[in-house]
Protein backbone atom coordinates (compact mmCIF):
# COMPACT_ATOMS: atom_id res chain seq x y z
CA UNK A 1 0.00 0.00 0.00
CA UNK A 2 1.07 3.11 -0.91
CA UNK A 3 1.92 6.03 1.43
CA UNK A 4 -0.83 8.20 0.07
CA UNK A 5 -3.22 5.87 0.30
CA UNK A 6 -1.67 4.89 4.02
CA UNK A 7 -2.22 8.55 4.82
CA UNK A 8 -5.99 7.93 3.65
CA UNK A 9 -7.07 5.11 5.38
CA UNK A 10 -5.68 7.30 8.28
CA UNK A 11 -7.09 10.16 8.24
CA UNK A 12 -10.91 9.52 6.09
CA UNK A 13 -13.75 9.71 8.84
CA UNK A 14 -14.80 6.29 8.37
CA UNK A 15 -18.61 5.79 8.48
CA UNK A 16 -18.84 3.62 11.72
CA UNK A 17 -21.82 1.06 12.28
CA UNK A 18 -22.55 1.47 15.55
CA UNK A 19 -24.59 -0.60 18.11
CA UNK A 20 -25.56 -2.94 16.18
CA UNK A 21 -27.18 -5.90 17.58
CA UNK A 22 -25.58 -8.99 15.64
CA UNK A 23 -26.97 -11.70 13.96
CA UNK A 24 -26.07 -15.15 15.59
CA UNK A 25 -26.39 -18.28 13.42
CA UNK A 26 -29.17 -20.60 14.40
CA UNK A 27 -29.17 -23.49 11.77
CA UNK A 28 -25.91 -25.87 11.65
CA UNK A 29 -23.76 -24.23 8.91
CA UNK A 30 -24.01 -27.42 6.68
CA UNK A 31 -28.09 -26.42 6.36
CA UNK A 32 -27.01 -22.45 5.61
CA UNK A 33 -27.87 -20.81 2.43
CA UNK A 34 -24.51 -18.54 1.48
CA UNK A 35 -24.75 -15.30 -0.45
CA UNK A 36 -21.52 -13.51 -1.53
CA UNK A 37 -21.45 -9.56 -0.77
CA UNK A 38 -18.71 -8.49 -3.74
CA UNK A 39 -17.40 -4.68 -4.31
CA UNK A 40 -15.00 -5.83 -6.85
CA UNK A 41 -16.68 -4.00 -9.46
CA UNK A 42 -18.35 -7.14 -11.38
CA UNK A 43 -21.07 -7.00 -13.90
CA UNK A 44 -22.48 -10.23 -15.61
CA UNK A 45 -23.19 -10.01 -19.00
CA UNK A 46 -26.06 -7.94 -20.69
CA UNK A 47 -25.74 -5.68 -17.73
CA UNK A 48 -24.73 -1.70 -17.03
CA UNK A 49 -21.47 -0.82 -16.33
CA UNK A 50 -20.50 1.01 -13.16
CA UNK A 51 -20.80 4.79 -13.85
CA UNK A 52 -16.65 5.72 -13.17
CA UNK A 53 -17.92 9.29 -13.89
CA UNK A 54 -20.78 9.38 -10.72
CA UNK A 55 -18.95 11.74 -8.03
CA UNK A 56 -18.94 10.40 -4.70
CA UNK A 57 -18.86 7.00 -6.09
CA UNK A 58 -21.23 5.19 -8.22
CA UNK A 59 -23.98 3.42 -5.39
CA UNK A 60 -25.65 0.97 -7.78
CA UNK A 61 -25.14 -2.62 -7.51
CA UNK A 62 -25.97 -5.58 -9.46
CA UNK A 63 -27.56 -8.94 -8.72
CA UNK A 64 -25.27 -11.87 -10.08
CA UNK A 65 -27.12 -15.50 -10.54
CA UNK A 66 -25.85 -17.74 -8.38
CA UNK A 67 -25.12 -20.44 -11.86
CA UNK A 68 -23.43 -18.03 -13.86
CA UNK A 69 -19.72 -18.80 -15.14
CA UNK A 70 -18.30 -16.94 -12.74
CA UNK A 71 -15.15 -16.41 -15.23
CA UNK A 72 -18.08 -14.40 -18.33
CA UNK A 73 -18.51 -11.63 -15.25
CA UNK A 74 -16.34 -8.71 -16.38
CA UNK A 75 -14.51 -5.93 -13.81
CA UNK A 76 -15.21 -2.36 -13.59
CA UNK A 77 -13.77 -0.89 -10.35
CA UNK A 78 -12.19 2.48 -11.11
CA UNK A 79 -10.05 2.88 -8.33
CA UNK A 80 -6.03 2.56 -8.71
CA UNK A 81 -5.25 2.26 -5.68
CA UNK A 82 -5.54 -1.89 -5.47
CA UNK A 83 -3.62 -4.17 -7.76
CA UNK A 84 -6.81 -5.24 -10.88
CA UNK A 85 -4.24 -8.46 -12.50
CA UNK A 86 -5.40 -11.47 -9.47
CA UNK A 87 -9.37 -10.52 -10.55
CA UNK A 88 -8.27 -9.97 -14.22
CA UNK A 89 -6.79 -14.27 -13.72
CA UNK A 90 -9.49 -15.25 -12.13
CA UNK A 91 -12.99 -13.70 -11.11
CA UNK A 92 -12.69 -15.85 -7.93
CA UNK A 93 -10.50 -13.25 -6.66
CA UNK A 94 -13.47 -10.55 -6.93
CA UNK A 95 -16.53 -13.34 -6.22
CA UNK A 96 -15.28 -16.77 -5.30
CA UNK A 97 -18.70 -18.55 -6.86
CA UNK A 98 -16.75 -21.20 -7.79
CA UNK A 99 -15.45 -22.02 -4.58
CA UNK A 100 -19.03 -21.52 -2.94
CA UNK A 101 -20.20 -24.21 -5.44
CA UNK A 102 -17.41 -26.43 -4.10
CA UNK A 103 -17.93 -25.76 -0.51
CA UNK A 104 -22.28 -27.09 -1.47
CA UNK A 105 -21.04 -29.58 -3.12
CA UNK A 106 -18.53 -31.40 -0.30
CA UNK A 107 -21.84 -30.53 2.46
CA UNK A 108 -19.83 -27.64 4.29
CA UNK A 109 -22.22 -24.94 3.41
CA UNK A 110 -26.23 -25.91 2.80
CA UNK A 111 -26.46 -24.35 -0.45
CA UNK A 112 -25.23 -21.39 -2.93
CA UNK A 113 -28.06 -18.51 -2.68
CA UNK A 114 -30.13 -18.36 -6.50
CA UNK A 115 -28.20 -14.51 -6.73
CA UNK A 116 -24.77 -12.46 -5.06
CA UNK A 117 -24.50 -8.70 -4.66
CA UNK A 118 -22.29 -6.63 -7.04
CA UNK A 119 -21.30 -3.30 -5.90
CA UNK A 120 -18.39 -0.89 -6.63
CA UNK A 121 -16.56 -0.22 -3.32
CA UNK A 122 -15.23 2.92 -4.37
CA UNK A 123 -17.95 4.75 -2.92
CA UNK A 124 -16.41 8.22 -0.74
CA UNK A 125 -19.86 9.81 -0.61
CA UNK A 126 -21.90 7.18 0.98
CA UNK A 127 -25.39 8.72 1.40
CA UNK A 128 -26.89 7.21 -1.27
CA UNK A 129 -25.98 4.04 -1.36
CA UNK A 130 -26.72 3.97 2.58
CA UNK A 131 -30.57 5.38 1.36
CA UNK A 132 -30.87 3.59 -1.73
CA UNK A 133 -28.91 0.16 -2.32
CA UNK A 134 -28.21 -1.12 1.16
CA UNK A 135 -32.27 -1.17 1.70
CA UNK A 136 -32.41 -3.32 -2.13
CA UNK A 137 -29.60 -5.49 -1.07
CA UNK A 138 -30.94 -6.05 2.45
CA UNK A 139 -34.84 -6.97 0.67
CA UNK A 140 -33.36 -9.00 -2.09
CA UNK A 141 -31.06 -11.54 0.21
CA UNK A 142 -34.59 -11.97 3.07
CA UNK A 143 -36.17 -12.67 0.15
CA UNK A 144 -34.00 -15.51 -1.28
CA UNK A 145 -34.06 -16.48 2.75
CA UNK A 146 -30.00 -16.06 3.09
CA UNK A 147 -28.79 -17.27 6.12
CA UNK A 148 -25.40 -16.17 5.81
CA UNK A 149 -24.07 -13.44 3.81
CA UNK A 150 -19.84 -13.56 3.12
CA UNK A 151 -18.68 -10.54 2.28
CA UNK A 152 -15.59 -9.81 0.01
CA UNK A 153 -14.59 -6.49 -0.16
CA UNK A 154 -11.64 -5.65 -2.30
CA UNK B 1 -13.44 2.41 0.28
CA UNK B 2 -14.69 -0.79 -0.13
CA UNK B 3 -14.38 -2.19 3.34
CA UNK B 4 -16.58 0.88 4.36
CA UNK B 5 -18.91 -0.01 1.67
CA UNK B 6 -19.14 -3.58 2.35
CA UNK B 7 -18.88 -2.70 5.89
CA UNK B 8 -22.57 -0.60 5.55
CA UNK B 9 -24.07 -3.70 3.79
CA UNK B 10 -23.10 -6.04 6.59
CA UNK B 11 -24.51 -3.62 9.35
CA UNK B 12 -27.86 -3.63 7.78
CA UNK B 13 -28.32 -7.30 7.04
CA UNK B 14 -26.76 -8.02 10.59
CA UNK B 15 -30.08 -5.94 11.85
CA UNK B 16 -31.83 -7.19 9.29
CA UNK B 17 -31.31 -11.10 10.92
CA UNK B 18 -28.92 -11.99 8.57
CA UNK B 19 -25.39 -13.74 10.03
CA UNK B 20 -22.55 -11.93 7.91
CA UNK B 21 -18.66 -12.70 8.07
CA UNK B 22 -16.04 -12.38 5.66
CA UNK B 23 -12.74 -11.35 4.44
CA UNK B 24 -10.65 -7.97 4.91
CA UNK B 25 -7.35 -7.19 3.65
CA UNK B 26 -6.94 -3.69 5.99
CA UNK B 27 -8.46 -4.91 9.10
CA UNK B 28 -7.68 -1.74 11.00
CA UNK B 29 -10.47 -0.32 8.37
CA UNK B 30 -13.09 -3.13 9.41
CA UNK B 31 -12.09 -2.84 13.38
CA UNK B 32 -12.83 1.43 12.79
CA UNK B 33 -16.38 0.28 11.07
CA UNK B 34 -17.41 -1.67 12.95
CA UNK B 35 -18.12 -5.32 11.34
CA UNK B 36 -19.00 -8.26 13.98
CA UNK B 37 -16.70 -10.79 11.73
CA UNK B 38 -13.96 -10.39 9.56
CA UNK B 39 -11.22 -12.71 8.57
CA UNK B 40 -7.58 -11.00 8.74
CA UNK B 41 -5.86 -11.73 5.41
CA UNK B 42 -2.22 -11.60 4.83
CA UNK B 43 -2.09 -10.33 0.92
CA UNK B 44 -2.66 -6.52 -0.33
CA UNK B 45 -5.91 -5.11 -2.06
CA UNK B 46 -7.36 -6.89 -4.69
CA UNK B 47 -5.77 -10.43 -3.41
CA UNK B 48 -8.71 -10.62 -0.81
CA UNK B 49 -8.66 -14.45 -2.04
CA UNK B 50 -4.93 -15.10 -2.15
CA UNK B 51 -3.69 -16.22 -5.52
CA UNK B 52 -5.63 -16.50 -8.62
CA UNK B 53 -6.61 -20.25 -9.92
CA UNK B 54 -5.46 -21.47 -6.39
CA UNK B 55 -8.54 -23.08 -5.29
CA UNK B 56 -7.40 -24.75 -2.10
CA UNK B 57 -6.50 -21.41 -0.72
CA UNK B 58 -9.53 -19.72 -1.77
CA UNK B 59 -11.70 -22.49 0.05
CA UNK B 60 -9.78 -22.20 2.72
CA UNK B 61 -10.19 -18.39 2.90
CA UNK B 62 -13.63 -19.00 2.44
CA UNK B 63 -14.09 -21.77 5.42
CA UNK B 64 -12.44 -19.84 7.84
CA UNK B 65 -14.57 -17.13 6.89
CA UNK B 66 -17.79 -19.14 7.70
CA UNK B 67 -16.15 -20.52 10.65
CA UNK B 68 -15.93 -17.29 12.49
CA UNK B 69 -20.28 -17.14 12.58
CA UNK B 70 -19.79 -20.02 15.21
CA UNK B 71 -18.59 -17.58 17.80
CA UNK B 72 -20.55 -15.58 20.68
CA UNK B 73 -17.59 -13.08 20.88
CA UNK B 74 -18.55 -10.52 18.67
CA UNK B 75 -16.89 -8.82 17.59
CA UNK B 76 -14.45 -11.52 15.82
CA UNK B 77 -11.00 -10.30 14.01
CA UNK B 78 -9.03 -13.70 13.51
CA UNK B 79 -6.37 -13.84 11.78
CA UNK B 80 -6.38 -16.20 8.48
CA UNK B 81 -4.11 -19.46 8.97
CA UNK B 82 -3.19 -21.65 6.07
CA UNK B 83 -2.13 -25.58 6.58
CA UNK B 84 -2.26 -28.65 4.75
CA UNK B 85 -5.52 -29.08 6.01
CA UNK B 86 -6.73 -26.05 5.12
Amino acid sequence: MGLKLKLFMRSYPWRRLGEIAPARRVKELAGCRVALVSSAGLVAPGQDPYDFKIKGGDWSWRSIPGDIDVQSLTEHHRSDSWDHHGIEADRNMGMPLDRLHELAAAGVIGEVAPQHISVMGSITAPGRFIRKTVPEIVEALTADEVDIALMVPV
Amino acid sequence: MCPQTVGLVQGALEQAGITTTGATCVAEVSQTVGVPRALDVPWPLGFIMGEPNNAELQRAVLVQALALTDRDDIPVLERFEFSEEG
